[in-house]
């Protein structure tokens, strides 16, 4: 391979920038680290591919700009009359192969881990609705539901006149988060009552369909507090667009703390 | 073959504006039906593209400025079941009934009538599914997927879609029946299976694939409409059905449909680029076979659509690694093509430069294609910007420019005129330039969180839509310029010879440019 050739070390440079500076994570080019090992896991296994696809594109790349440089018809008028190479041929089927399985192997180790929801601490339910959330905690007697927060339901109707960058967390934002506790695994039941909805937060990697019917299964266990916020990701009509998810991570205590709280039947009305 | 032979033939063209219409809607000849087709699809393409830009539009900037979000939903449906239906499968189409009788040496296709049909069937069935914007309810907003439930919340246009679905439907699959009994009965004497151009080879598979897909859908959708209309529980949970067998009843159609609309587009640069390599295709068994491979591939690897759907460990292992595999033969097809540009000779015409850019950009689509293959990853991928970004990568890089350097390359024998090479060019340039403006910055929009079909956004990705917007309206300036390239050649130019292109090779090239209304009425013989 031609490695002086300029476009590709430009190529190269402009990803580095892009893909290895923290500066440019601010910008938000990338998927989130997260903050659950399977996020950073799924992170992890998101940049290998992506690596292993830029190695093998700027092969590929540069083999095209070579010839279309090298063999351009003012340079080589007689072209090479072969139609076949069987060696090269043997071998970029085989080395892809060889590459795909090494790929193969921790993306499936990632997926038997993703898929293990046992020995869970605390289960949650959630119901999606037309087009808001339904929360309910297992052997908790606390359910809420949750919806868009009110000042951003507001400011996205047309003609509002609310400027969307004056209000805090534009579209993600909600009137009852989700609460969980830090460093406890919390397994999610995830059904919907109306169409297919899906539960998604990008920083702990869970991502699911609700679907009338079915109770599917996921888990997480976040390993920092925090405010996390992730959109219903699976096309349910009109407000598909505005239904965001809030989770916040609180201590064992806040939370006990907040469970007792919400327990209370006076205050869980107000709700 | 003489002038004059030519005229007696060509004869039948009416004077006048009534018979002229008469020819048009009555023609069972395959060069009258691939121009209607081509026409029909460049119409569809502006169609479904305005669509597009209604949608950049309202994601220019955060908050809703134009439309409500009900009519976005019906905008993103819409155009997506006009691009795929209306737009690059017709287009294919019109390719297939211009070229593959040609390239075989066939005096026409095998059932002219029915060829006649499959056109006429389209423009109503296109109709009916715009006319729904005019319905109570309005358009179809599911997204073109019709997931149940959702699908069945629809107003009036519900069965007019499920019906203008099933017209498209029949005429794609008597198209693929057409062609398939064309290329089985009408080849040259001489031209065995192995010896035909790639673009017959691929329409060959890509018309079984149609075969096995388009019933389908036919069968999915009037699942649903049966669930809608007559009270049968097919998806609906409450009577004890099954809301995610529709899910892959949908993509054991919808994901063969990718390859469908990709295939014909691998055939045409698999011409194109031996010809400006001035060098034979390389490794020809090895891209009839990558193109069967893929084919097979295709029909087991639906579920890789539905990822997050709750499906067992199993199954997901299974997808996931099937899906990985089809990297293997669009890789070989990929160094194939590179390889048939080493050591050649090298021009860049704009059908070649259309080819090149579908080399590059569709490796970019093809590595997206990967990523999203990983299973874990995909979670966070899925129903994200990034897979918007993918499947534009491969549709339009691939499909699209597929297309048009097909259209580049074969106008001059469509029209006896080479076009203006200099507009050629410059729309290729804009449309390459635009193409990565529009759908590059996706990629970051849908791997910082931004779900897919939403109308407005938080403000954090604001910049990148931005970007995307102003590309997706150059993108669509630019194809202004591919309608006046083509009414410049239609109207005059350059007169094209026999052979347009100095290392063109096959049988189309040895027909007079006009290509004459009837041809190889003596099979020519190929040894």
């Amino acid at each position: 391979m031609n490695i002086k050739s300029g476009p590709v070390a430009a190529a190269l440079a402009v990803l580095a920038v892009l893909f290895a500076s923290p500066v440019w994570a601010d910008f938000e080019v990338n998927m989130p680290r997260g903050v659950t090992t399977i996020s950073r896991e799924v992170y992890g296994l998101h940049m290998l591919i992506l690596w292993v696809c830029v190695v093998i594109g700027i092969a590929v790349y540069t083999a095209m700009i070579v010839a279309m440089i090298r063999y351009r018809k003012s340079r080589n008028p007689t072209p090479a009359k072969f139609s076949h190479n069987t060696t090269a041929e043997v071998l970029w089927t085989a080395i892809p192969a060889v590459i795909l399985v090494l790929m193969a192997i921790p993306a499936a180790e990632s997926l038997v881990r993703i898929e293990d929801t046992r020995d869970s601490e605390l289960t949650i339910k959630i119901t999606g609705y037309q087009w808001r959330w339904h929360y309910d905690y297992i052997d908790e007697d606390v359910s809420f539901f949750s919806a868009l927060a009110r000042e951003s339901n507001a400011a996205r109707r047309r003609g509002s006149g609310i400027d969307p960058y004056g209000v805090d967390h534009y579209l993600l934002d909600v009137d009852n988060p989700l609460v969980v506790p830090v460093d406890t695994k919390v397994r999610l039941l995830i059904t919907a009552a109306d169409v297919v909805h899906a539960w998604w937060v990008p920083d702990f990697a869970v991502k699911k369909d609700a679907i009338p019917g079915f109770v599917n299964e996921s888990w997480f266990q976040a390993t920092e507090e925090g405010t996390f916020r992730g959109q219903c990701a699976e096309l349910c009509g009109m407000d598909h667009g505005y239904m965001p998810i809030v989770v916040q991570v609180v201590s064992k205590e806040k939370f006990d703390e907040w469970l007792s709280e919400q327990a209370r039947p006076a205050l869980s009305q107000a709700d | 073959m003489s002038t004059t032979a030519i005229d007696v033939h060509a004869g039948h063209r009416p004077k006048g504006v009534l018979p002229w219409i008469l020819r048009w809607i009555t023609t069972t000849n395959h060069k009258d039906i691939g121009t209607l087709y081509l026409v029909f699809s460049l119409l569809m393409f502006f169609v479904g593209g305005s669509m597009a830009l209604v949608v950049r539009a309202e994601l220019f900037q955060p908050g809703l400025q134009f439309v409500d979000p009900y009519f976005f939903n019906q905008m993103t449906t819409v155009h997506a079941l006009i691009m795929i239906f209306g737009m690059i499968m017709p287009a294919f189409a019109g390719f297939a009934n211009w070229m593959v009788p040609l390239m075989i040496g066939a005096p026409d296709m095998a059932l002219p009538r029915l060829n006649n049909w499959s056109f006429w069937l389209l423009p109503f069935a296109t109709a009916m599914l715009l006319l729904t914007f005019f319905l109570p309810g309005g358009a179809p907003a599911a997204g073109w997927t019709m997931y149940p439930p959702l699908s069945t919340q629809a107003g009036a246009s519900f069965p007019f879609m499920i019906f203008a679905v099933h017209l498209l439907g029949i005429s794609s699959i008597m198209a693929s029946i057409n062609i398939i009994v064309t290329i089985m009965n009408l080849r040259a004497p001489g031209m065995t299976l192995m010896k035909m151009p790639m673009f017959v080879w691929t329409w060959l598979i890509t018309a079984y694939l149609m075969l096995l897909a388009m019933p389908v859908l036919a069968g999915a959708v009037t699942m649903l409409l049966t669930d809608h209309f007559f009270g049968t529980s097919f998806f609906r949970a409450a009577g004890g059905g099954d809301p995610v067998m529709y899910q892959h009843i949908f993509w054991f159609f919808g994901h063969p449909e990718v390859y469908i609309i990709i295939m014909p587009a691998f055939g045409i640069i698999s011409q194109v680029i031996p010809t400006f390599s001035r060098k034979p295709l390389f490794g020809y068994a090895a891209m009839v076979y990558a193109t069967a491979s893929i084919a097979f591939l295709s029909a087991i690897v639906w579920s890789h659509h539905m990822f997050t759907v709750g499906m067992p460990l199993a199954g997901q292992l299974f997808f996931m690694l099937t899906t990985m595999i089809i990297a293997i033969p669009t890789g070989v097809k990929i160094f194939n093509w590179t390889a048939t540009m080493w050591k050649g000779s090298l021009t860049f015409e704009t059908p070649m430069l259309f080819a090149i850019g579908f080399l590059f950009l569709f490796t970019l689509g093809g590595f997206s294609g990967l990523m999203v293959a990983i299973v874990p990853a995909d979670f966070q991928y899925h129903d994200t910007y990034f897979v918007v970004a993918h499947f534009h990568y491969v549709l339009v890089p691939g499909a699209l420019f597929g297309a048009f350097a097909g259209a580049y390359y074969w106008l001059p024998k469509w029209t006896g005129h080479m076009y203006d090479e200099r507009l050629g060019k410059l729309h290729f340039w804009l449309t390459a330039i635009f193409v990565n403006v529009t759908f590059f910055p996706q990629h970051f929009l849908g791997l910082a969180g931004m779900p897919r079909r939403i109308p407005d956004y938080a403000v954090q990705f604001a910049d990148f839509n931005a970007i995307s917007s102003i590309g997706a309206f150059g993108l669509g300036l630019a194809q202004l310029i591919f309608v006046w390239v083509i009414i410049k050649c239609i109207r005059g130019g350059e007169k094209a010879t026999d052979r347009v292109w100095e290392g063109a090779e096959g049988l189309e090239w040895t027909v007079p440019s006009p290509a004459p209304h009837h041809t190889f009425q003596t099979p020519p013989v190929v040894k």
